[in-house]
């Protein structure tokens, strides 16, 4: 075989990767539709979904950005409430129409509280960012459980919770946000705007000296991150049925984190796949551990962070049609281990 | 009961929840200086402490000296266990990742106190004097002084130790510069184990004078108490020992007030907001600049 | 040494990962038959958060259920047929518990104790609704777990063993104006709990019907234990007594800090005083009042039950919702033996369709430990049980009168 210089035109490599996400989603979606797949497993792969969103809109603050905001439940709660509450307010909406709305506000929602918040935070930097971030989370859990005493009528329903939110998260819909959602940071990440989020991670003085407004960069990114964690809540809300401020604690937030940094910092790949693995993981096989299931959960993250302390993928990103490229260049024998991965999305 | 009194009384309310909060600051703030790690099982070793205490007061005879030491012990120990197992290794690796295995390892303590303590409270039997002395026109309980007398003896002696002894020295050494410390002859190691101890061992005395004004121990005790002390310490200037105290003691004021004029619900949030304000006004805490000595 | 290590770890993630993907699809299929054909037990599902703060309740219900449960089997089981416990944790979160109750469901469970807590057991019970299993829960107290708060249409397969929020409140207010002559109250109370908002709406609602006035209202957040501010201002609004309708660890840590104050007037609670004893010494808890229905070492049957249960389990988590939960349990195979009748198979619609009937038709013959008078159960689920009075003198619990 003749060496092949080019690779894949990308219009084709984009046709390559929609289709296989296109299989995927529709052939699972056949399967679960078709009855052969038990309840509870559709369950736990819609929450696996949900989480793929939320980590992987962490990972454009953490990974991409370079920051470390600890108030990311913060912004799915806003998502959450603001979905779940357009919901209920029109019943008669029908499905189709009515959800797509509800997740785009609960996106819109927590896309403009991530600027108003991101703004002035983003001036802090570190350790100091991650816990003034950290009480915004907080602030806006305390808010979501007292607000009724302050307007005087049930809006949040606070501790007694926010019930009958219409359960229209599916397999199908929560996994085409899936698939959008990575398409649109992937898409971000490539251009040019992505690469300047890169080079503030790397180096802001740098950054700042070559022309690249590092506020307006760093919003961006921040509300990017609000925006899709805004999408997970709303799936998150009509995926429950009812919304507890509780839920969207600090140690949430941590649970997020913990995704992200398993997962390796700036690799959506790992996101998707430690998201995938730490919601998996605890519901069906810990289970069998009964009582020591925390414990086993514990163990598994300080023992990963040991001996693989910069994430199960590092920086390292999945591509498939990469890999056609190399297989056509062949150029496939430097590693031999081929790595699984579930959503085509690159 | 007039207003005045009424206000001081909610002052030493803050006081003395505070100089809890404070010692459990200087953990964080002392191990931050040092590696830069958020150590979120630090609560978890007050907690720890804690049961320590417990068993000691119910097993022997409350002896509350015991209690004390024991939770000091039992803390530093356990401080500089984790340290050497759980962080040692990751010295050289990124932070996030220390991070994480910071809550791994809270995750594991609270985990495993459930195990083997059940999911109860334990009720701490009362090892101080209950009566109340009055000052002026107002009552305050003989927890609440005895807790700030320890509380400001702990901090003096520990002033002491940063600024005077040697390890103390080499402690400032590390925390300003890690490899000109190893290049002048400092054991690194050995002082961020000594770091580690230190802060485990205001942990244990924390973990009693807590014990001592609320008297239960619970598996999950240590999480929030944990993550207001690492608010106080953050809001004092991270790393800066006066720093910590100060953010302590303006938390604890903090919170008694807020809950004074019945707002306590919103507690949390307020507390919260006032670190926003503060951060965004002197972005490296009250106490972070001026004070050049980090630990 | 280290690399190898990763690569090994990184292929289990890997792999577990995969597992997780396309395991539904190779057992599905399986499991859901295998389930239905399993004639010789009787499965039932347990769910409560068995980790985490609220660990305590959660063990507590699953213990008690889990005592009479074994008891059965040990005497033969219903029909012959033995009873399989399924329990999972679901550590409070919601989430985990739709998803840990579907789990149950898709391994066959007939019926279900359970959920414990109260945003949690709303969360299951929509999903317990839509395929019609036979719940019942020991400590969810709050309204709207068995009825739909919009519409008023009560969830029909759900039932409860424990009071719900407002009775407890109006009781508590009605005993204390008639009773004891109180007029000035002050309360102190969790926000961000229902169980302790719905006692104290209820209490303040009734208060104000009889005119009595609330001289301070005091709150505080989940996981507060400093409560000496809140305390000096009810100090200084002079109360005759203190309503405190919160679950008995705080209240245990409310009482101690009230007396270091010098604060001397009786506390009021609901049926979360039970088990105050051990965390408040004698002196500061004399003359206490609160409403239960479980009222310790009262009768012979109620202590049998206390000592297998800690025989068992020990004493850590012995009380009210390991007794409710032991009710449950009770009325659960009540129904069970009852739809054993019908001959259908466990799991199937038919039977669990005659075990929600069997609850409302058997429970009245259940002697339980918190409800002598049996379980009979009114329009929306709920059960008809009295609240007896229980006081405590020298650091014990006693029965005072039934009200």
């Amino acid at each position: 075989m003749d060496k092949i210089k080019k690779p894949l035109p990308m219009l084709l490599r984009y046709a390559i990767n929609l289709a296989i996400f296109a299989v995927f989603l529709f052939g699972v979606n056949a399967l679960i539709t078709g009855g052969s797949v038990p309840n509870y497993y559709t369950k736990v792969i819609v929450l696996c979904g949900i989480n793929i969103i939320l980590a992987v809109s962490l990972n454009v603050a953490t990974g991409y950005l370079g920051q470390l905001p600890l108030g990311h439940a913060g912004f799915m709660a806003v998502g959450a409430y603001a979905s779940a509450l357009f919901l209920r307010a029109v019943p008669n909406l029908p499905e189709f129409v009515a959800f797509p709305l509800g997740i785009i506000l609960g996106g819109i929602v927590s896309g403009i509280f991530g600027i108003l918040i991101g703004i002035p935070a983003l001036r802090l930097k570190g350790d100091y960012l991650a816990i003034i971030t950290l009480g915004f989370g907080e602030i806006i859990r305390v808010v979501l459980l007292n607000i009724d005493s302050v307007l005087g009528f049930n809006f949040t329903y606070g501790a007694a919770s926010l019930k009958n939110i219409p359960k229209y998260t599916s397999f199908f819909n929560c996994f085409l946000c899936v698939g959008i959602v990575c398409f649109l940071i992937h898409t971000l990440m490539k251009s040019k705007h992505g690469r300047a989020i890169l080079a503030v991670r790397e180096n802001e003085i740098a950054a700042d000296s070559v022309g690249i407004n590092l506020t307006y960069y760093k919003a961006l990114g921040f509300t990017v991150s609000a925006i899709f964690a805004g999408v997970a809540g709303a799936l998150y809300a009509s995926y429950l049925g009812i919304l507890n401020p509780s839920s969207f604690g600090f140690m949430k937030s941590i649970e997020i984190l913990v995704m992200v940094v398993l997962g390796g910092m700036g690799s959506m790949v790992g996101s998707i796949v430690s998201a995938t693995v730490l919601t998996a993981v605890p519901e069906l096989v810990l289970r069998a551990f009964s009582d020591y299931r925390m414990i086993a959960y514990s163990l598994l993250l300080i023992v990963v962070m040991i001996f693989k302390p910069s994430g199960l993928m590092g920086q390292y990103d999945f591509s498939l049609t990469g890999l056609i490229d190399k297989a056509r260049m062949g150029k496939l024998f430097r590693k031999g281990k081929g790595k699984k991965e579930k959503a085509g999305d690159k | 009961m007039n207003t005045l009194s009424l206000i001081l009384r909610q002052v030493v309310n803050g006081l003395q929840s505070g100089s809890i909060y404070a010692l459990v600051a200087l953990g964080y703030s002392m191990v931050y200086g040092i590696i830069m790690l958020l150590n979120f099982a630090h609560g978890d070793i007050i907690m720890v402490g804690a049961y320590a205490a417990w068993f000691c007061l119910c097993g022997f005879a409350g002896n509350p000296i015991l209690a004390i030491i024991a939770a000091i012990f039992v803390c530093v120990l356990l401080g500089v266990s984790i340290e050497k197992v759980a962080y040692a290794p990751l010295r050289q690796s990124p932070r996030l990742s220390l991070l994480i295995t910071a809550i791994g390892v809270s995750y594991l303590l609270e985990n495993l106190a459930q195990l083997v303590f059940g999911a109860g409270a334990k009720s701490m039997p009362s090892f101080m004097p209950t009566s109340t002395i009055s000052i002026g026109s107002i009552d305050v309980s003989w927890t609440a002084i005895i807790t700030l007398i320890v509380t400001a003896i702990s901090m003096a002696a520990l002033t002491l130790l940063v600024k005077k002894s040697k390890m103390g020295k080499a402690m400032r050494a590390v925390s300003e510069d890690t490899g000109a410390a190893q290049l002048m002859g400092i054991n690194v190691n050995r002082t961020i184990s000594f770091t580690f101890a230190l802060g485990s061992a205001l942990a244990g005395i924390a973990s009693v004078l807590y014990c001592a004004a609320y008297p239960q121990a619970t598996p999950t005790m240590g999480s929030m108490l944990g993550l207001k002390a690492f608010v106080a310490a953050v809001l004092g200037g991270i790393g800066s020992i006066p720093g910590a105290m100060v953010g302590g003691l303006a938390i604890g004021l903090a919170e008694a007030m807020v809950s004074a004029v019945g707002l306590s619900v919103w507690k949390d949030g307020i507390v919260f907001a006032i670190l926003i304000v503060v951060l965004l006004v002197k972005p490296t805490g009250i106490m972070g600049h001026e004070i050049q000595e980090k630990v | 040494m280290k690399k190898v290590l990763c690569t090994v770890l990184a292929v289990v993630m890997a792999f577990v990962c995969f597992a997780g993907c396309s395991a539904p699809a190779a057992e599905g299929g399986n499991e859901a038959v295998g389930s239905a054909a399993s004639g010789d037990t009787i499965k039932v599902g347990l769910l409560g958060p068995y980790t985490g703060d609220l660990a305590v309740y959660g063990l507590a219900v699953k213990n008690g259920a889990t005592l009479y449960f074994d008891k059965v089997n040990a005497e033969g089981g219903i029909n012959g047929k033995k009873i399989e416990l399924i329990s999972y944790d679901n550590k409070g979160d919601d989430a985990e518990a739709i998803n840990a109750f579907n789990r149950e469901v898709d391994e066959g469970i007939t019926a279900f104790i359970g959920d414990v807590i109260t945003s949690n057991t709303i969360a299951v019970a929509g999903e317990a609704n839509a395929v019609n299993m036979p719940m019942i829960t020991a400590s969810a107290t709050a309204e709207a777990v068995t009825v739909n708060p919009d519409d008023g249409s009560v969830y029909t397969n759900v039932f409860r063993t424990c009071f719900i929020d407002p009775f407890q409140g109006e009781k508590m207010a009605q005993y204390a104006n008639e009773k004891l002559g109180y007029t000035r109250a002050a309360v102190i109370v969790q926000t961000g709990n229902d169980y302790a908002a719905g006692l104290n709406e209820a209490f303040k609602a009734k208060c104000e019907e009889l005119g009595m006035t609330i001289v301070a209202e005091e709150g505080y957040a989940k996981g507060d234990k400093d409560f000496n501010a809140q305390l000096t201002n009810i100090k200084a609004a002079d109360p005759e007594f203190i309503f405190c309708p919160n679950y008995y660890e705080d209240d245990g840590m409310i009482v101690k800090q009230a007396r270091a104050l010098g604060l001397t007037v009786p506390f009021l609670g609901g049926d979360g005083w039970d088990g105050v004893v051990k965390y408040a010494s004698a002196e500061e808890l004399e003359g206490t009042f609160y409403c239960s229905a479980y009222a310790p070492g009262s009768t012979d049957a109620v202590k049998a039950f206390e000592e297998a249960y800690t025989a068992a389990y020990g004493t850590d988590t012995l009380n009210m919702f390991a007794a409710n939960a032991y009710d449950a349990a009770m009325v659960m195979c009540a129904a069970l033996a009852k739809a054993e009748e019908t001959g259908e198979a466990p799991a199937s619609d038919a039977y669990k369709q005659a075990v929600i009937d069997a609850i409302k038709t058997e429970g009245a013959s259940v002697v339980g430990i918190t409800s002598e008078a049996g379980y009979t159960f009114d329009a929306n689920n709920n059960p008809i049980k009295d609240a007896v009075i229980m006081t405590i003198t020298n650091g014990e619990a006693v029965y005072k009168e039934t009200f």
